[in-house]
């Protein structure tokens, strides 16, 4: 009994000191990616790269997720709201929804999903056949050539993606709600400006804008990590993937109590 | 022999990794002009040592000088700019693979040079030709070459901002027989055509034949420790038992 005790016990500070010794590490380089995304040379190539990859690259998915988005997400509301009799209210319920929640969640899972697993499998290769060596032999610094650009891009990508999802996620609301539920196109777009404001919108980008640095940190971050051969790669691609994942929709949680409050 | 004469030294170097002793207490020079071969097998501490060289990993105890700098006492920064007296080939090469051959070998000259297109695009075809890759090879992608290849773009890229000191991991494994002595031989005729201005070759390996045609000096490790640092012919008379039972493989 005595040493079935000791054992849990062991085995739960072992738990907890992988658990700190991680949080020890991921503190460790998110400190350094912002020590050297401020330091020169300042890579604008490598950053424009990024732009293209995480930012253009992703606009036809964002596209087709956001379209279908805002129209199943009209068809829901008219199905409940008809019951009230309130179904003129389509247009301002999905596009607050879109602007606050949904443009920014799902950009940041369909990124998480795209750009960050690919930023942990780039990096985790380079490093599992030392190129990541070899640019530090030459006296460049790894962080700042491949974590840096990445973790930027993704910053800055992830508030157009957004705003991108939000306009043809309420096109996709608009088509539904105006041509196939039939409400009046002027009182669809009448009822928004009645009861959305910028700050709705400053919420949303400010969410995305957010959710792309945390993609960016996590995705370059199990990259660096990756130890071993293939399955080191899939292993830190996967972690990238599901860490992304549930960072954004936990941080969600927080940022939209705090940004309530303040917008 | 005055410290002038090396290029690298380990003053009292013992590295700890946890519990675990690396390297101890670590005394050798590296001699300026001269290839010097690490030799020793699997586990011996070779890859460790070498990373001290580089900066890469810090002694727990003892310096490393290289170049009459102490690199353990330099700056991160600083360190950054002395690595630039090196060029190394890695064990697989290590080739950026998303740039070409040609822009593998141009990639530290736009780094850390001022030169224009014209001039990299000299000094690179240059290089690619002095390692005997084909001008066609040059735009070819490092998937698209073959380990040889990938080895010789490797030097060539070592060698494009003139280091002082060449460092080869493993230069030969994968490689087949005839192979390996074309990149051996590529590395000696590298070695001697750049002996001039100070330059010094270190080799690390398991390759007891090649070492023994190719080297001047030989540093044999064993469990961390220097076992042996002797000129080839000496090394080849050696007593030890360990390294007998090295030469009869």
């Amino acid at each position: 009994m005595k040493q079935m005790v000791e054992r849990r016990i062991e085995i739960l500070g072992a738990n907890v000191l992988s658990l700190l010794t991680g949080l020890g590490d991921f503190t460790n380089f998110t400190m350094r990616t912002i020590f050297w995304t401020f330091k020169p040379p300042y890579r604008w190539k490598l950053l424009f790269d990024q732009l293209y990859f995480i930012g253009n690259k992703s606009i036809f998915i964002i596209f087709l997720t956001s379209s279908f988005t805002g129209a199943v997400f009209a068809f829901q509301i008219y199905v409940g709201m008809k019951v009230i009799n309130a179904d003129s209210f389509i247009g301002p319920i999905v596009t607050i929804a879109l602007a606050k929640e949904l443009a920014p969640v799902l950009s940041g899972l369909v990124v998480a999903g795209r750009c960050g697993a690919a930023m942990a499998a780039q990096i985790g290769s380079m490093k599992v056949t030392e190129q990541i060596d070899a640019l530090e032999v030459m006296g460049i610094n790894s962080y700042q050539y491949l974590a840096v650009p990445r973790i930027v891009g993704a910053t800055l990508s992830l508030p157009l993606l957004s705003a991108v999802f939000l306009m043809i996620g309420y096109g996709g609301a608009w088509l539904i709600g105006t041509k196939v539920i039939q409400i009046d196109e002027a009182i669809f777009a009448s009822k928004i400006s009645d009861f959305m404001d910028l700050g709705m919108v400053a919420e949303g980008l400010i969410k995305a804008t957010v959710f792309g640095y945390l993609i960016g940190i996590i995705g370059t971050y199990h990259g660096f990590g990756v130890e071993g051969g293939a399955e080191g790669v899939g292993k830190g691609t996967n972690m990238a993937v599901v860490w992304g994942m549930i960072t954004v929709l936990v941080v969600d949680f927080f940022l939209t109590s705090f940004l309530t409050k303040i917008l | 022999m005055t410290n002038d004469q090396y290029s690298i030294e380990f003053k009292n170097v013992t590295k700890k990794f946890g519990e675990t002793v690396v390297l101890k207490n670590v005394n050798f020079g590296i001699r300026k002009d001269k290839i010097t071969t690490v030799l020793g097998f699997s586990g011996a501490g070779k890859t460790t040592l070498m990373k001290h060289i580089l900066g890469l990993t810090m002694p727990t105890t003892g310096d490393v000088v290289v170049l009459g700098t102490i690199i353990n006492q330099i700056g991160e920064l600083e360190l950054r700019e002395f690595r630039r007296n090196f060029g190394m080939v890695f064990q697989y090469a290590a080739l950026f693979d998303f740039l070409t051959s040609f822009e593998n070998v141009a990639f530290p000259l736009r780094e850390f040079t001022k030169m224009n297109e014209a001039e990299i695009k000299e000094k690179v075809m240059g290089l690619l030709k002095s390692v005997g890759i084909a001008p066609e090879a040059a735009l070819r992608l490092p998937s698209e070459l073959s380990g040889g290849m990938r080895k010789r773009v490797g030097l060539a890229r070592g060698l494009a901002l003139d280091p002082h000191i060449m460092l080869y991991d493993e230069p030969t494994s994968g490689l087949d027989p005839i192979t390996t002595h074309m990149v051996y031989d590529l590395m000696r005729d590298t070695h001697y055509n750049n002996v001039d201005h100070g330059f010094t070759s270190v080799i690390i390996s398991h390759d007891i034949h090649a070492t023994l045609k190719y080297s001047d000096y030989i540093i044999f490790m064993e469990n961390g420790l220097v076992v042996e640092h002797l000129d080839v012919e000496s090394f080849k008379k050696s007593e030890n038992p360990v390294i007998r039972r090295f030469l009869e493989l």
